[in-house]
C-alpha cells in the first residue's frame, strides 16, 4: 500500500500559531542590507581585465577600498524582488493619493520608451541623426499647446517644481525686461498652495503675500484685487485648486492681475481634471507647468523621475529658455543658445526628460481628443461618486457641492472618537488600500484628500467606498483599537519618526567590532 | 517672584530683573509634537519684539519662535540644542530657549498674564 | 477606450448617485463661455497604431549602438545588465509613489538607504541624499547650498565645468540676484582658480574628470578655498571614473555632486537622469532633497523612513532649502541595482576597461597626422584638436558611419574653440570601433 498520504484539509486556523524563527511572514520576507549580505569580491557582472597598458590617470589613482559590496545576479535579483514586495503600487490596488494622480501606467508606454531609436540616442550626437527625436518633442509640444491654448512651451524642466521655477524665471525675466525688477517683488499665493509655490517664489527673491480663500474654498476676485498693487509681480494659483475645486472667479482674477501689470502663474498639478473641458490659455493664464507624471501617466517610480514642461502665453513666450526645436523646411533644428533672443537662459543640461516625453506622447496618442476628455470626465465623476457616497458619514469642509477630480474631507467627524486623520489612514492599510493624501491642504484641519482617477472600475470604487464606510462606522462606534495600533498586517507597524529625526542614521556604517 | 507673560503665538517670557527667559508654552509643545531640532539665535543678537528669534521643529512641522520682547540675546540653552526633547518634557523649565536683556520693559504690557493666557487657551479648544 | 474601465451604464448610475443631471453639471464652475466642445486633435489610437507612429519616429534616429559611437560630454554609453531593467519594471517599484506611508513602502525606502550609502562611499563623503533631477541641477543646488552655509553669494566656476552646467548655474544666479565668476573654458586644465577666491566667495565649483576629460587634483583648490572660508563643490559627470580615481571627498571637497546616468541608465537623449548629491554630516540641514533614514517600528524592527523633511518645501514652504519635490527615484534604483551587481570588484574592473579603451583610442587618434590629444591625465574621455572645424568634421565622420564625439563649439559657440572635439570611449567600444574611428578621421583630414 502507498504510505505517502498526508492531511489535505487545514486544521483549525489558530492551532499551533507561532512567530517564525526568521522574522519572515511567509511571502513577506525580512531582507538584510546589501552591506550585510554582499561581499567586496562578489560581482554579478563578468568583466575581463584589459591587456596591460600604461595608465594615464596622472597620479590620481584611487588607493584603498571604496566599500561597495557586490552580489551575483541571482542574489541581486532576489534582494530587489524581496524589497519590491514590501511596496504598495497602483498595479496592485487603488492608490487614492489626492494631488498625486496615481492612474494606471500603460505598459505600451514603457515599451515605446525602450525602442533603441528613442532610448539609445545621445543628447549631443549630430542633430542630423536625431530628426525623429526632435519630431517627437515637437509633436508633444504642439499637443500640449493645443490642449492648453497657449502659444509656446518650454520642454526642458525636469519635474513640476522645476517647471514652476522655469515659469517664475520667465516672469522674472519679463519683469527685468520691463525695468520693474526693483519694484515688483511680491508674489501672491493662497495658503492652500502646494509648498513648492512659495519655495519657488522665494528662490527668485520674491516675498510671498497670502491671498485668503473664502469659506467656500475658492479665492474670490475681490480679495485678489485687494492684494494687488504695483509691487506685485505675479499670482501663483493652482486650478483646479488643492481643495479639489475649480477657481470659478479665474477669468476675473486673470483680468485684475493683468490690469495691475502682473503675471498669472498657474500650478498645473491638477490639469488632469480639465483636459478637453477648458483651456488655461482661454482663462487668462500666462504660464503653467504640466506634470507629465500626473496628467499623462508617466510612472511615479517611487518618487520620480517626473517631467514638467511649461506652457507660456504670448506675453511670456519670448522669454522661454533654451533649448527648443524649430522647423526649417523639412529639417528640424535645435536652438541650444540664447544668442540675441530674450530667452532667460537654461534650466538643465541637454533637452529635457525625453524618456518621459515618449511615454506621455504614447499616452496622448492612445487616448486622443475623445479619450483625453473622457478621462477627465471619468476622473471627476469618480471623485464626486466617492464624495456623494461618504458625505453622510464624513465631514466635507466646503459643504455638499460638486468637486473636480478629488474629494476633500476634514476631521470634524472624528471629533468625539479620540481618533485622528492619521489613525483612520493607517487603518486603511490593513484593509489593503493605500491611504489618501492626509494633512494637505494645510488650510483644512486633518484633511483627507481622495483622488480615485479615471482608472478605477465601478466595482473597485464601490468596494473602496464600502470599506471606508465600514471603517468610518467602526470609528464612530468607538472601536479605537482597530485604528490606534494600525497598521497591524503591513510589512511594518508604525515607525518611530521622532527617533529617525532626533538621531539621524542616513547611511549604513560598519558596526564596531563586538 | 518672577513674572511670566505669554504671546498669542504661544511664546512665554519670564522676567527676572531686566532679563527675560523665553521659550514656548506647554500648549505649544503639545500642538507641535515631539520636538526634534531647535535653531537658536547667536548670543549678542539684537532682536526686535515680534522678530523671528528661533525655530523649533517637530517631525512634521517647523515653527518660528518670535521674540516676545525687544532686546539682546545674552544666553541660549545649549542643553536644549543637544536634547530637544527637553521642550516636550519641561517647556517652562529646562526647555527654555534663550535669555534676552530687555531694552523696554513696556514690551511686557501688551502680553498676556498667566490668567489671560489660560482664558485664551480655552477659546482655542 | 482600453484604459478607461467605466462604461455608459456605470456613468449613468454614478451620476444618479451624485445627483447630477449630466457630466457637465459637475463642471459648472468653469465659466460657460470658456468651456470647450472638443480638442482639435485626432481621436484615440489602438496599440498597433501607436507603435507604428512612434516606431516611425524612432527609425529616423541613428541609435548609438548601431555604429562606432564616441560621444560623452556629460552622458555616457555603458552596458546595462539585463536584470537592471527587469527589476526596475517590477510594478511595486515602477508604479508606487514617493514613500510617504513607510509601512507599505519599505522596498523603496531600503533601496534608497542603500543608494545613499553607496553614493557616500563612492564620493568619499559622509552622507548623500536620495537623488536630484540630474547633474546640472544638482550643481546649481550645490551652489545655493554653499551660499546658505557661508552666507555669501559669489560662486567661482572652473573653466573645466561642463558649459551647460555652468549655464544652468549662471541662469539661476542671475535671476536670483547672486554673483558668479565664470573662468574661461580651460581645455588643458591650466587655469589658476585659487587667485579668484576672495573673502566674498561662497564656493568654487570644479569638475573632475572635467568637461574636456582632464583629471584634476582638487586638493590644492580645496586648501585655497578653505583658507578664505569658501567651500569646494566637486562635480563629476562620469560616475564610473570613481572606480579608478581618488574620490572628491579624499581631496577635500565639501559638497560633491554629479551625474549618475552612466551607472544603470540609458542615454535617453538626455533624460531622465539622476543627480548625485553628497556632503559632510554637519551640512545636512542645508542639504536639498529627500533623505531616507533608519529607525524602528512599533515592534522594534529595523525600518526606514523619509526623515529631516522640515528642510523641504512641503513643510518649510518659502523657507525651504530648495523647491525640489520629485527626485529621480527610478533612475536611482537603476543606479543602485547596477552598482550592487558590479560591486567593488566589478566597478574597479569596469573603470579599468574604460580607461584602457580611452587610452587606446587616444593613442590611435594621436597617431593620425593633424590630430593632437590635449590631455595629460584623463579617464575615459579626452579632447582632440584637428585642423578642421569640429562640427563639420563630426558631420563628415557621421557620413562615414562614425559618431566621433561632441564638438566643443556646440556647447560653447563663443569660446573660440571651434577645432576641439571631446571624445569618449567606454567598455562598449570595441578595438575595431576604435580602428574605424582612426581610419575615418584620417580620411577626413
Amino acid at each position: 500500500m502507498n504510505m505517502q498520504g498526508r492531511p489535505t484539509r487545514p486544521a483549525s486556523a489558530n492551532e499551533g500559531r507561532r512567530g517564525a524563527f526568521t522574522g519572515n511572514r511567509a511571502l513577506d520576507m525580512e531582507e538584510a542590507l546589501i552591506f550585510e549580505s554582499g561581499r567586496l569580491d562578489a560581482t554579478g557582472v563578468d568583466i575581463e581585465d584589459p591587456e596591460p597598458f600604461a595608465s594615464r590617470l596622472g597620479g590620481l589613482e584611487r588607493k584603498g577600498e571604496i566599500g561597495l559590496p557586490g552580489l551575483t545576479e541571482p542574489e541581486a535579483v532576489r534582494h530587489y524582488v524581496r524589497l519590491s514586495r514590501n511596496n504598495y503600487s497602483i498595479d496592485a490596488g487603488l492608490y487614492p493619493l489626492g494631488s498625486c494622480t496615481m492612474k494606471h501606467n500603460p505598459r505600451l508606454n514603457e515599451k515605446m520608451a525602450r525602442l533603441p531609436g528613442l532610448a539609445d540616442i545621445h543628447p549631443l550626437q549630430p542633430v542630423s541623426t536625431v530628426q525623429g527625436a526632435l519630431e517627437l518633442i515637437e509633436t508633444l509640444a504642439r499637443d500640449l499647446m493645443t490642449m492648453t491654448g497657449m502659444s509656446a512651451v518650454a520642454m526642458s524642466p525636469k519635474a513640476g517644481a522645476h517647471g514652476e521655477l522655469c515659469g517664475m524665471m520667465a516672469i522674472k525675466a519679463a519683469i527685468v525686461a520691463r525695468g520693474e525688477a526693483a519694484t515688483r517683488k511680491v508674489v501672491l499665493a493662497p495658503d492652500s498652495a502646494h509648498g513648492t509655490n512659495p519655495a519657488t517664489a522665494a528662490m527668485m527673491g520674491f516675498s510671498v503675500r497670502a491671498v485668503p480663500a473664502g469659506a467656500d474654498g475658492v479665492v474670490d476676485a475681490g480679495s485678489v484685487c485687494d492684494a494687488l498693487g504695483p509691487d506685485v509681480a505675479a499670482i501663483m494659483l493652482t486650478n483646479p485648486n488643492t481643495c479639489g475645486l475649480f477657481e470659478r472667479d479665474i477669468v476675473a482674477i486673470a483680468e485684475a492681475v493683468h490690469d495691475a501689470g502682473a503675471y498669472f502663474y498657474c500650478d498645473g498639478a491638477n490639469f488632469n481634471a480639465i483636459v478637453g473641458k477648458t483651456r488655461p490659455g482661454d482663462l487668462g493664464i500666462d504660464a503653467m507647468h504640466i506634470n507629465l507624471h500626473k496628467t499623462f501617466s508617466t510612472p511615479h517610480g517611487g518618487g520620480g523621475p517626473g517631467a514638467g514642461p511649461v506652457v507660456l502665453s504670448d506675453r511670456l513666450a519670448p522669454f522661454a529658455p533654451v533649448p527648443y526645436v524649430v522647423r526649417k523646411g523639412d529639417a528640424l533644428k535645435l536652438v541650444e543658445h540664447a544668442g540675441d533672443s530674450a530667452a532667460f537662459g537654461r534650466m538643465s543640461a541637454f533637452h529635457g526628460q525625453m524618456g518621459m516625453f515618449v511615454r506621455a506622447l504614447s499616452f496622448i496618442l492612445s487616448h486622443g481628443a475623445d479619450g483625453l476628455r473622457q478621462a477627465s470626465e471619468d476622473a471627476v465623476l469618480a471623485a464626486n461618486y466617492i464624495r456623494a457616497s461618504l458625505s453622510d458619514l464624513m465631514s466635507a469642509p466646503f459643504g455638499d457641492r460638486p468637486c473636480m477630480h478629488e474629494a476633500l474631507f476634514d476631521d470634524r467627524w472624528l471629533k468625539d472618537t479620540g481618533l485622528t486623520t492619521l489613525d483612520f489612514a493607517k487603518a486603511m492599510i490593513d484593509e489593503g488600500y493605500h491611504p489618501m493624501t492626509v494633512y494637505f491642504p494645510l488650510v483644512v484641519h486633518g484633511a483627507m484628500l481622495i483622488e480615485p482617477t479615471e482608472s478605477e472600475a465601478k466595482a473597485s470604487l464601490d468596494l473602496f467606498i464600502m470599506t471606508l464606510r465600514d471603517l468610518a462606522m467602526s470609528a464612530l462606534a468607538g472601536e479605537k483599537e482597530r485604528f490606534l495600533g494600525a497598521p497591524y498586517d503591513a510589512p511594518r507597524r508604525r515607525l518611530d519618526e521622532t527617533r529617525a529625526a532626533r538621531q539621524p542614521v542616513l547611511r549604513w556604517t560598519k558596526p564596531a567590532p563586538a | 517672584m518672577s513674572d511670566i507673560r505669554f504671546t498669542k503665538d504661544h511664546e512665554y517670557v519670564r522676567v527676572e530683573g531686566d532679563v527675560g527667559t523665553v521659550g514656548i508654552s506647554d500648549y505649544a509643545q503639545q500642538q507641535l509634537g515631539d520636538v526634534v531640532f531647535v535653531e537658536l539665535p547667536a548670543i549678542g543678537a539684537k532682536l526686535e519684539k515680534g522678530a523671528g528669534a528661533a525655530v523649533v521643529e517637530s517631525v512634521k512641522a517647523a515653527s518660528d519662535v518670535f521674540s516676545p520682547v525687544s532686546g539682546e540675546v545674552v544666553a541660549v540653552n545649549a542643553e536644549v540644542d543637544s536634547e530637544p526633547a527637553l521642550i516636550n518634557q519641561d517647556a517652562f523649565g529646562r526647555g527654555w530657549l534663550m535669555k534676552i536683556k530687555l531694552v523696554n520693559s513696556g514690551d511686557l504690557d501688551g502680553l498676556m498674564t498667566q490668567a489671560d493666557y489660560d482664558a485664551f487657551l480655552k477659546t482655542l479648544a | 477606450m482600453r484604459y478607461l474601465p467605466l462604461d455608459a451604464s456605470d456613468r449613468a448610475l454614478m451620476l444618479a448617485k451624485v445627483g447630477a443631471p449630466d457630466i457637465d453639471a459637475l463642471f459648472a464652475d468653469i465659466p460657460s463661455e470658456k468651456r470647450l466642445s472638443g480638442l482639435a486633435m485626432p481621436n484615440g489610437m489602438s496599440e498597433i497604431e501607436v507603435e507604428r507612429a512612434l516606431a516611425r519616429m524612432a527609425s529616423r534616429n541613428v541609435a548609438a549602438g548601431s555604429l562606432p559611437f564616441f560621444v560623452g560630454a556629460g552622458a555616457y554609453r555603458h552596458h546595462i545588465p539585463a536584470s537592471v531593467d527587469h527589476l526596475i519594471q517590477r510594478s511595486e517599484f515602477l508604479t508606487s509613489y514617493t514613500p510617504y506611508q513607510p509601512e507599505i513602502a519599505q522596498g523603496t525606502l531600503q533601496a534608497l538607504f542603500e543608494f545613499q550609502t553607496q553614493v557616500a562611499a563612492l564620493t568619499g563623503m559622509e552622507i548623500a541624499n536620495a537623488s536630484m533631477y540630474d547633474g546640472s541641477t544638482a550643481s546649481a543646488e550645490a551652489m545655493l547650498m554653499a551660499n546658505r552655509l557661508t552666507r555669501r553669494t559669489k560662486a567661482v566656476l572652473s573653466g573645466g565645468l561642463h558649459p551647460q552646467y555652468a549655464d544652468v548655474a549662471a541662469t539661476l544666479a542671475r535671476l536670483a540676484g547672486d554673483t558668479i565668476v565664470r573662468m574661461p573654458l580651460d581645455a588643458t586644465a591650466s587655469e589658476d582658480i585659487a587667485t579668484q577666491i576672495d573673502d566674498d566667495t561662497s564656493c568654487v565649483i570644479v569638475q573632475s574628470p572635467d568637461f574636456f576629460g582632464n583629471l584634476r587634483d582638487l586638493l590644492p583648490i580645496a586648501d585655497a578655498a578653505h583658507a578664505k572660508g569658501a567651500l569646494l563643490v566637486a562635480v563629476f559627470t562620469e560616475a564610473v571614473s570613481l572606480g579608478a580615481v581618488r574620490s572628491p571627498g579624499e581631496m577635500g571637497a565639501d559638497i560633491v555632486v554629479g551625474e549618475g546616468q552612466s551607472i544603470g541608465n540609458a542615454l535617453n537623449f538626455g533624460g531622465p537622469y539622476l543627480g548625485l548629491f553628497a556632503t559632510r554630516l554637519k551640512n545636512v540641514r542645508q542639504m536639498p532633497g529627500r533623505l531616507a533614514g533608519e529607525t524602528v517600528d512599533a515592534e522594534g524592527r529595523r525600518s526606514f523612513v523619509l526623515t529631516l523633511s522640515t528642510r523641504e518645501q512641503h513643510i518649510r514652504r518659502e523657507k525651504a532649502t530648495s523647491n525640489i519635490c520629485t527626485n529621480s527615484g527610478l533612475c536611482a534604483l537603476a543606479f543602485t541595482i547596477h552598482l550592487t551587481l558590479l560591486g567593488e570588484t566589478g566597478l574597479r574592473r569596469l573603470a579599468k576597461v574604460n580607461h584602457a579603451s580611452a587610452v587606446d583610442l587616444a593613442d590611435r587618434l594621436a597617431a593620425v597626422p593633424g590630430v593632437s590629444v590635449l590631455n595629460r591625465a584623463f579617464f575615459n574621455e579626452f579632447t582632440i584638436r584637428t585642423p578642421r572645424n569640429a562640427e563639420a568634421l563630426i558631420e563628415d565622420l557621421a557620413r562615414r558611419g562614425v559618431i566621433g564625439g561632441a564638438p566643443v563649439s556646440r556647447l560653447a559657440p563663443d569660446a573660440g574653440l571651434d577645432d576641439l572635439i571631446v571624445v569618449a570611449s567606454t567598455e562598449l567600444n570595441t578595438a575595431s570601433d576604435r580602428v574605424a574611428y582612426a581610419d575615418a578621421i584620417a580620411q577626413c583630414l
